[in-house]
């Protein structure tokens, strides 16, 4: 069964391994599914539409992914942006800046959400002078879930394009430019089409980690139903009223439009490297 | 290499500046300010409140809950992480396809729905709710249910940096050692533990800085009893509802020194790991 | 299209790749620059392309200086040592791409290139091939489409960066053959670099031969082979018998043939220079047969010359098949050599002391 069998401990390995995904992922999982499926619980196919239906629950579902398509967008922009300066370009104190782009990864969310909040509160350092100069109110708004949902967002493009861009070859894009294609041509006919994969995959963990982020959002974003309340929010507003139902309607359903997503998102990425897989040229004389 | 002289690969002089411009503003308002921010709102009423915030009664035993639900989950996150990584890279098993993605699962759910899961297994109205109240035994509101709900979100941080690193080493070393006549633990202490120390730190701490800072999933499982089921996160996050910016932001420096000292140990594993790669 | 350096001085750092480099290259030539690794060959293919730029000096292509011009506007093929073949474009569209990125004024219509495309393939003899991606190609055909990419643009010059050095040894040997056969038929100027020698001589018209980022010696194949301007070159280019002398050890030199200048400080011979007879009794000339070597339609004679010192010159010459046969020498056996041609240098010591 196993090709380097001549190894030992393969069973006690994955006997643990499944022992503790059973008990820690998989049976936690599955009460989802089953608080769905069994007949006495107040969730009935009917119930779980009314649950949905709610007009309240599908405003938090319009916040909550469109905020997160949003601010996965302005990432992936501004993300790009990150990885090409710090690729490409020779910048004093790099490794500092390059250790920094993984900070909203190691901030725990709260404290993210407490910071962004008091930043760009309307009496903020930097909530004030937006406010003042150009009138835009951040904090309390649906626009404060996009912010906060961008600072969360942007590790995940610039990890994936970076090293993507590591690894382009020099010479495809001197190549280019030695048949007469200008700097944008190379960019858009040799570096987009490399990026481009790795950008999908970068903006579509952005956005499943932005549609279920709660932490950092929840204090920034004033969570007003029907404007700036997010779906984890009202998951956790159900819980608190104890109404287990609504709650797992809620997150399942929140569970499965991301997958669906992602792999919509996978499927695009798939198509974008397809190519006819005939090896056998290799065989043909030189 | 030779960068500045290759006139193929440089951007027009206006392009370069512009968008170091733009990635200057992006680190310096979006990743500094904040870092700086908390610090400064937290020693903003200077030292002698910051000591008192962070010594009241609710934040030590917060510090202290954090600690424990840390001290219990890593060590079985580390062990987890490394048998299923040592089954994923040196075996070949029907399903390892499906394991892979079912390790990766928990970073695909929000934090919310992972905390509603142990709520609906162990809760009053859950599946072994009766059981255990019957039994007496409280998990949801309590440290064991921080636990489990720490457990599910760190569970793919040690495998995830193992397996990549443990399939591109091989298992030549190892199928050597015992070839010498080494047995499996002597192999792994000796050979394989060396080989992924790096690596396996790294993980070790990615996965430490989740575990101390998770907030959604816990808050969702804890009951935010203050003194006795909230742990640092939830503390800033009641200490901030309570208008004492100085409390909540004294708590969250204690975090954000975490955060500090993971991306410092991470980048410094980083470049061991870059050191350790043979150039070519 | 005819090209000149004047005083090309590049520098990294404190490495200096080259060093005042003037070279002419007259049009229609097919030219290998030669030399080991890091002699600078290769950033003097780039500076000619306009890949990189020098740190003084000129770069005149057809006359005009072109030094500053990107790499755009020079009208050159350049082919890269790994190919650089776009990899997520087929054949086709790597062909095409030089065309498809000219200005819309300029830019030919999708039949013209799709006719260029494919008179191009059939011209490297893959048209077959026009809807594959990179990967699915072996060495020699990506080596062939590379440099029918390189042809799209109509370059004036074609420049090839190491272009068998990725190759098996077998690809290599007919890739050879088949890049002189199409410079031939093209007739565009063309410059390659390479580290061997073998492929300088059979490939090109003209030969440059570098070291420590010096031009040491230009001239046709046959120019370098059989009068080399130095000891490195004569190192470099075929084998050699590098024999270092001392005044009293020149006696026997003398005796097999060679009339020797007062004081030079070494002496090559072409292994094929030495010829080799039976010897009669002890001369100045005598050496031992130690050990031979086929090596197919020549043999390798290892000699061994005693030296009044006692110590002895090894010494290899090469014949023939038959006309050893004809000696019927054996291991052990004593000749006289006869040394018909040699090169002194004043440069440098071959043997290390004893």
């Amino acid at each position: 069964m196993s090709k380097t069998n001549i190894l030992p401990g393969f069973r006690p390995a994955l006997g643990f391994s499944l022992l503790y995904l059973s008990l820690v992922v998989l049976i936690p999982l599955s009460t989802l599914v089953f608080k769905i499926l069994q007949p006495d619980a107040h969730l009935s196919w009917a119930g779980y539409l009314d649950i949905i239906g709610n007009e309240r629950v599908q405003a938090s579902f319009r916040v909550s992914f469109v905020a997160a398509l949003i601010a996965a967008f302005i990432a992936l922009v501004l993300g790009f942006v990150l990885a090409w300066v710090l690729v490409r370009y020779r910048l004093p104190a790099k490794r500092i800046f390059d250790a920094l782009i993984d900070l909203p990864f190691a901030l725990p969310t709260a404290v993210a959400g407490i910071v962004l909040a008091s930043l760009y509160a309307p009496n903020g350092l930097l909530g004030e002078p937006l406010n003042q100069l150009l009138g835009v109110k951040i904090a309390f708004k649906p626009a404060g879930i996009v912010v906060a949902l961008i600072f969360i967002g942007l590790p995940f493009i610039v990890r994936t394009i970076e090293p993507v861009l590591q690894e382009i070859d020099p010479s495809m894009e001197e190549a280019a430019s030695s048949m007469g294609a200008s700097r944008w041509q190379i960019f858009r006919y040799i570096i987009f089409p490399n990026v481009l994969p790795a950008a999908i995959t970068g903006f579509g963990m952005a956005f499943a980690r932005g549609v279920g982020e709660y932490g950092s959002v929840i204090f920034i974003a004033g969570n007003l139903p029907y404007v700036s309340e997010i779906v984890p929010l009202l998951i956790i507003t159900k819980l608190e009223q104890y109404d287990y139902s609504g709650a797992t309607a809620l997150a399942l359903t929140m569970l499965v439009v991301s997958f669906v997503l992602l792999l919509a998102i996978n499927l695009v990425q798939l198509m974008l490297l397809k190519r006819p897989q005939t090896p056998t040229a290799a065989k043909a004389k030189p | 290499m030779h960068n500045s002289s290759k006139a193929a690969l440089q951007d027009p002089t206006w392009v370069r500046y512009g968008l170091m411009t733009l990635a200057l503003l992006v680190i310096g308002l979006f990743l500094c300010l904040p870092l700086a921010s908390i610090f400064f709102q937290a020693f903003a009423k200077g030292w002698q409140a910051y000591a008192e915030q962070i010594s009241t009664p609710d934040a030590v035993s917060a510090i202290c809950l954090t600690l424990l639900v840390s001290a219990i989950s890593l060590p079985l996150s580390v062990v987890f992480g490394v048998s299923a990584a040592w089954a994923i890279a040196r075996f070949d098993f029907p399903g390892k396809g499906l394991l892979t993605t079912l390790i990766d699962l928990p970073f695909s759910v929000s934090p919310v729905t992972a905390g509603l899961l142990f709520v609906l297994l162990f809760g009053a109205h859950g599946w072994f709710g009766e059981w255990l109240q019957a039994h007496d035994i409280k998990i949801i509101f309590a440290v064991p249910g921080i636990v489990f709900a720490t457990l599910f979100i760190t569970c793919p941080f040690v495998a995830r940096e193992l397996i990549p690193l443990m399939q591109e080493m091989g298992s030549e070393e190892e199928e050597a050692a015992l070839s010498m006549g080494a047995g499996p633990w002597t192999m792994f202490w000796r050979v394989t533990l060396p080989n992924i120390k790096w690596g396996l730190l790294y993980g070790v701490v990615l996965c430490n800085a989740r575990a101390m800072g998770e907030f959604g999933a816990v808050s969702v499982v804890s009951g935010h009893i203050a003194g006795l089921t909230n742990t640092l996160p939830l503390h800033v996050e009641a200490t901030y509802n309570e208008y004492n910016a100085v409390g909540a932001f004294a708590a969250a420096s204690l975090l954000t020194v975490l955060a500090v000292v993971t991306l410092v140990v991470k980048s410094y594993l980083e470049w061991q790991q870059q050191l350790n790669r043979p150039h070519n | 299209m005819s090209i000149i350096l004047k005083n090309i001085s590049k520098r990294f750092g404190n490495f200096s790749a080259l060093d005042n480099i003037n070279l002419e290259i007259p049009e229609g030539e097919l030219v290998a620059l030669l030399g080991p690794s890091g002699c600078g060959k290769t950033t003097l293919l780039r500076i000619i392309a306009g890949l990189e730029r020098p740190d003084s000096g000129h770069v005149l292509l057809k006359g005009e200086d072109k030094t500053y011009h990107d790499i755009r506007d020079r009208g050159i093929g350049f082919v890269f040592q790994h190919y650089a073949l776009f990899r997520h474009m087929t054949v086709f569209e790597n062909i095409a791409f030089g065309m498809r990125v000219k200005p819309r004024k300029l830019r030919p219509t999708e039949t013209q290139i799709r006719d260029k495309v494919h008179a191009l393939l059939a011209l490297v003899q893959l048209d077959w091939l026009y809807d594959r991606y990179p990967d699915q190609l072996s060495g020699g055909q990506r080596q062939r489409i590379a440099l029918a990419r390189a042809l799209a643009v109509e370059p004036s010059v074609l420049l090839l960066d190491e272009p068998f050095g990725a190759l098996d040894a077998s690809v290599r040997k007919d890739l050879r053959q088949w890049l002189r056969h199409l410079h031939h038929n093209l007739n565009v100027t063309s410059i390659f670099v390479t580290h061997d020698q073998e492929e300088a001589m059979e490939v090109a018209s003209q030969v440059v031969v570098f070291n420590h980022g010096h031009l040491e010696q230009q001239g046709t194949p046959s120019d370098i082979y059989d009068h080399p301007a130095n000891a490195f070159v004569s190192r470099f280019i075929g084998d050699t018998n590098i024999i270092a002398l001392e005044s009293h050890h020149t006696d026997w030199l003398r005796s097999s043939g060679l009339d020797i200048p007062p004081q030079p400080d070494c002496l090559h011979v072409r292994p094929h220079d030495i010829d080799l007879s039976k010897a009669t009794s002890d001369g100045a000339a005598t050496a031992i047969l130690k050990d031979w070597q086929h090596l197919g339609a020549l043999i390798r004679v290892e000699l061994a010359k005693p030296l009044p010192d006692g110590a002895e010159e090894i010494v290899y010459a090469e014949m023939p098949n038959d006309r050893f046969k004809q000696l019927a020498l054996a291991i052990g056996d004593k000749v006289d050599l006869t040394i018909r041609q040699a090169h002194w240098f004043h440069e440098e010591i071959g043997r290390a002391p004893h």
